[in-house]
This record gives C-alpha cells, structure tokens and sequence, in this order.
C-alpha cells in the first residue's frame, strides 16, 4: 500500500473539535462530515484538498473528544495519511479501527512543509518528500494492529476471525 | 516487575497474571457505554458485523445525554436509532429523556460502575470512573461496536505517573482546581498514553465528587486513565448506590512510575484554565487584568454533581447575577436535579437571576443551550476551551470550579469568592 499526495500542514494539539465542530455531530453521514472537515481551523482544507492529499501535524494530533467522527471526516475527505510528531491515543485507535492510515514520525513533522509533495509506503514505515527530496523512516504498527489495518478495521478483522 | 494498580486490574481483566507497560492484551469488560452522538455509529458498525447479538444485555449502557431533549430534527433521528436498538436488544441500562443524566455522573449514581471494574466508553470522559477504583477509557465508536459484540477490547498496557497528593486543600479550592494544577503543570499530553494514579494522604480530603472531577480530566493531560484507591469514602459510596460486588487493587510497593509528582493541597489556589487549551492555567491572584465575561456555566460531566451546586448556590445566595450576564446552572442528573430542589438550591438559582435546566451535556459541547457569539466570553464549570468549542470560532472559554464561575457571575469578570466577602 502507498499513498502519494500534496502536504497540509498544522501544528501542535489539533484537537477534535476543529478537526469537526460539534455543531455537525448531529450527522454521522461520512460524505456530509468531510464537507466540514477542518473547518475551525482552516476554512480553505475541504476546497482545497483532492483525493490522496495528506496531514502533517505536530504533537498530540486529534486530542480532545473521543468521536470517530474526526477521523472518518479526515478519512472521508480523501486523505490518505495522517503523519505526526505524537497522537492523542483515542485518535491514534479510531484511526486504525476505521483504517483510516497514521503515523507517528518527529523528523518528518518537524521537516515536511505544506504544499510539499509526499510518498509514503506502509509496508516499510518509509516517507518521502520528492519537493526536497528527503526521506524518513516512520514507526512501524505492532503485528496485531497491522493485522487490524490490513483486513480494513476492527469490524472486518472481527468478522474474518469468526468467520 | 511489580505493576500498579491500573496495571493489576488489566491483567485480572486479560487473565493473565501480570502485564507489563507496552503489552498488547484482549480484557473482558463489565461495561460498555455510548451516547447518543457515538453510539449511532456504533450501531451502524455492528450491523457490518457477522452477528448481530450483544455480549450481555446488562453490560451495555446507552445514555442520550449531548443533544437531549432532541436539539433539531437530525439530533431527533440519532436518538430514534438508539433506542429503537435499545428496544430490539432489551438493553436494561438505557436512558432517555425523564430518566437520563450526564452519562459519567449517571453511572457512578446508578451503581453500574464500581472498584475493580474494567469499561469502555465512546466518549472521551469515560475515565471519570477512576474515581471509583476502576479501570476505564474513552474509546470510539467501532470499539464500542466490537465490545458490545463480544465483550472485550484490546489495550495497550500503559505506563504509569504518579501523584502523590498531601494535605487538605483550603476554602473554595476543589477538585477542579487540583486538575487544572496538574495538567497546567504537565501539559495537555503530558500523560499521553499513560495512567494517572492518584495516591497519598491528601486523598482522605478529597470527596467523591472531587475525585469524580480528577479523574474526568486525565483524559486532558492526554491520559488513557486516572485512577485513585479505593478507601472507605469509596466503600461508602458504592454501598450506597450499587448493589454488585467490589474488588479492590492496590499497587505493589514495587509498582514502576515514568515519573512522579507530589502535590501539597494546602499550597493551591483557584484556578482558571485560559483559551483555548486546559494547560494554560494561572492561579487567580496571577489574573491582573479584568477578564469581562459574558456567560458563566456551572454544570457538566466535571462539575454538575450535587456539591458543585451547592458551592454555587452558597455563593449566589443573597446576591445577583450581574446585569447581562447570563448564569446557566444544568445539574447533571435528574436524581441532582431534584435534590437540588428538595435543599432549596434551585430557589437560590433563580432568585439570583440563573436559569436552571433540564439535565444536558448542552453548551459543554457547543451543541446547544448557552451558545456563544462572536468576540463573547464564557467561564465555564467544563473541561474543554478549544477553538469554537462552545460555539463560534472566535469566542472564548475559561475553565473554572464552581466556585469561581459563581462568583464570577455575580461581578461580571472572572473573580474569586473572597472578592464578594466570603
Ligand atoms: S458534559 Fe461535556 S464533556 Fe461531559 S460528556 Fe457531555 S459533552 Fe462530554
């Protein structure tokens, strides 16, 4: 798996609230909540963005509320990837139950600018910024959330381990 | 290796006879919670799933508490979903309007948490159980959707800080100023992926309802959890309101802390968490400037609890709120609601130009009831002041006990009570 895309980029403690506004949380439709994806942070993100494009933050993305609404909004968005410095943890694990692709890497949150062209490959936690043409080695998943993320969430993983 | 209390109560769960920080383990849980913004995609999870069976019909708490009574027709909708769920599945512990409350001060009250118990919740202040002595986490909805299926979630075992707390906290300092010590101290992830344990003999001081407060805002120092022991407050507690069995954990002399804290109690002063994150606090005599307020909120799953109320009503009592502002009071469950009444609090309120609502999650969220314009200002009982938190982008939260927020209301700045005299 990879994904390629154009680099949005924010700071540290980008919490859930403008990752989604409350006041949408009235819908869990995924199409509705991307129309509002990052919103009280950056007005321009939902017009902005195109499928593949990927989130570089700073430390402790995604704190705040526990609503899987933030990354299903991100994810929905057509985002492909979400890197940074730290998660906040319940992010960190809806992210994985929902597949919606994470990871954690300093070096490359700190370096990454936004508008900058990203590639990354899952398989070997690798990142790369073809603007600057550098590259980054990020955190590999344990195996057990590797087997999460491959089945495509939490639900189908459940459902092939019954199955 | 010896392990601490969150530790030993995980491994129970996982039957397993130890875990050390960092292990992947799958626990058994006695109790899985939603609301009625998370558990409508919970639902819509579990229909993906190959069984449509709940673990335990007992074990499932669904709370309507953010948007209820229903707010709008979509808000309308979700509540229609879950308890249509509720019904189908004969879920015993559902709560709807007549009967609901702010599902972290409901359950503890409801007697369907208690020492030794390992739940998940699909929303954030789930750790407010900690109180109790359990083990409990925020999680999202497709864990909620997998523990109400098979009754079990993965855990990362965490890794553990210390607080060692001592002493008795002085006149109008509560549980809520403790916290925001704490977390201005280290930060809004400085526990990130860790368990919060609350020791030392500064706990006896503490009440139930303090500890309820500590405990609901680890999850903003980033915690997975806070945790204190269980004592004879605790014991007390939970014979009065639950009839299930109880197991206590203590940590071993041995336990392993990333690092510790000690706290003296009779050192803190009020105080105020300042926009827009939980960590920018300052002690209220380090407040120069006159901070105008608009709205004052006393209520929420940190604060709505029947003491919190009574600190506001002792300070609003004989006096009024200031002319436009506008003081909203929300006990957070019908049984405080109406215990408010029974002492006369709810009277004081309204005397004093508040206004008293329903139980609701309400402003806390920025969902509704107390929304805020442009450029207003509100000090709020809450836990969160993010960015557009309680309404638009460019409005603002102060974070505060119950104490200030009164007093607060009374002066039209943020104010301590001894500036009213008392
Ligand atoms: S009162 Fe606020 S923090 Fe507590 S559950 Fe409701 S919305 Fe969440």
């Amino acid at each position: 798996m990879k994904a390629d895309g154009k680099v949005f980029k924010y700071g540290d403690n980008v919490d859930t609230d403008v990752i989604i506004p409350a006041r949408y949380l009235n819908s869990s439709d995924p199409a509705e909540l991307a129309t509002h994806c990052m919103e009280d942070i950056d007005k321009e993100f939902v017009k902005k963005v195109n499928k593949g494009d990927i989130i570089v933050a700073n430390k402790n993305f995604g704190c705040g509320s526990s609503r899987e609404h933030a990354p299903i909004a991100i994810k929905a968005a057509g985002v492909s990837c979400v890197i940074a410095e730290t998660f906040a943890r319940i992010f960190y694990r809806n992210a994985i139950n929902i597949g919606l692709p994470i990871i954690e890497c300093p070096e490359a949150a700190k370096d990454i600018d936004a508008g900058d062209r990203v590639e990354i490959d899952f398989d070997s936690g690798m990142i790369y910024d073809r603007t600057k043409e550098t590259e980054y080695k990020g955190q590999a998943f344990p195996e057990f959330m590797q087997k999460i993320i491959k089945a495509e969430g939490l639900i189908n993983y459940i459902n092939n381990k019954n199955a | 290796m010896g392990m601490t209390m969150t530790q030993k109560i995980l491994a129970a769960h996982a039957n397993l006879p130890s875990v050390e920080p960092g292990q992947l383990i799958e626990a058994d849980l006695d109790l899985v919670l939603g609301n009625d913004i998370t558990s409508p995609v919970a639902i819509h999870e579990m229909d993906k799933m190959t069984t449509d069976k709940v673990f335990d019909k007992e074990k499932i708490a669904l709370v309507m508490d953010h948007f209820i009574p229903n707010k709008d027709i979509k808000s309308a909708e979700h509540c229609k979903c879950v308890r249509e769920f509720a019904c189908r599945h004969d879920i015993t512990n559902y709560f709807d309007v007549g009967d609901m409350g702010i599902e972290h001060a409901l359950l503890p009250e409801k007697g369907l948490v208690v020492a030794g118990d390992v739940v998940i919740g699909a929303d954030s202040h789930t750790c407010t159980y900690g109180a109790l002595g359990a083990f409990s986490t925020g999680v999202g909805s497709t864990d909620m959707a997998a523990g109400m299926a098979t009754g079990k979630a993965w855990f990362k075992v965490p890794g553990a800080i210390k607080f060692n707390l001592t002493g008795k906290p002085s006149r109008w300092v509560s549980g809520k100023d403790v916290i925001l010590h704490i977390i201005g101290m280290i930060g809004v992830d400085g526990a990130l992926y860790k368990s919060m344990e609350f020791v030392g003999d500064g706990i006896a001081n503490l009440s139930m309802d303090d500890r309820f407060t500590i405990a609901n805002m680890a999850i903003e120092a980033g915690g997975k959890n806070g945790i204190f022991p269980v004592d004879e407050q605790t014991v007390a507690y939970m014979k009065e309101h639950s009839v299930r069995p109880f197991k206590t954990y203590e940590a071993d002399e041995d336990a392993v802390y990333e690092e510790e804290y000690t706290i003296d109690l009779s050192q803190l002063k009020p105080t105020v968490a300042f926009p827009h994150l939980p960590e920018n606090t300052k002690t209220i005599d380090e407040i120069k400037e006159d901070v105008v307020i608009d709205q004052s909120v006393i209520g929420s799953c940190t604060n709505g609890r029947i003491e919190d109320l009574r600190i506001a009503a002792r300070i609003l009592e004989g006096r009024h709120v200031k002319k436009g502002i506008r003081c909203i009071v929300i006990p957070a469950t019908q049984k405080i609601y109406l215990q408010a009444i029974e002492e006369g609090l709810v009277q004081t309120f309204i005397k004093a130009g508040a206004v008293v609502s329903t139980p609701t999650c309400g402003p806390c969220l920025g969902g509704y009831m107390g929304i805020l314009a442009a450029g207003e200002r509100c000090i709020s009982t809450t836990n969160r002041n993010f960015v557009g938190r309680m309404g638009h982008v460019d409005s603002e939260v102060y974070l505060a006990s119950p104490a200030v927020a009164a007093a607060s209301a009374v002066t039209g700045k943020i104010s301590a009570p001894d500036e009213l005299g008392l």
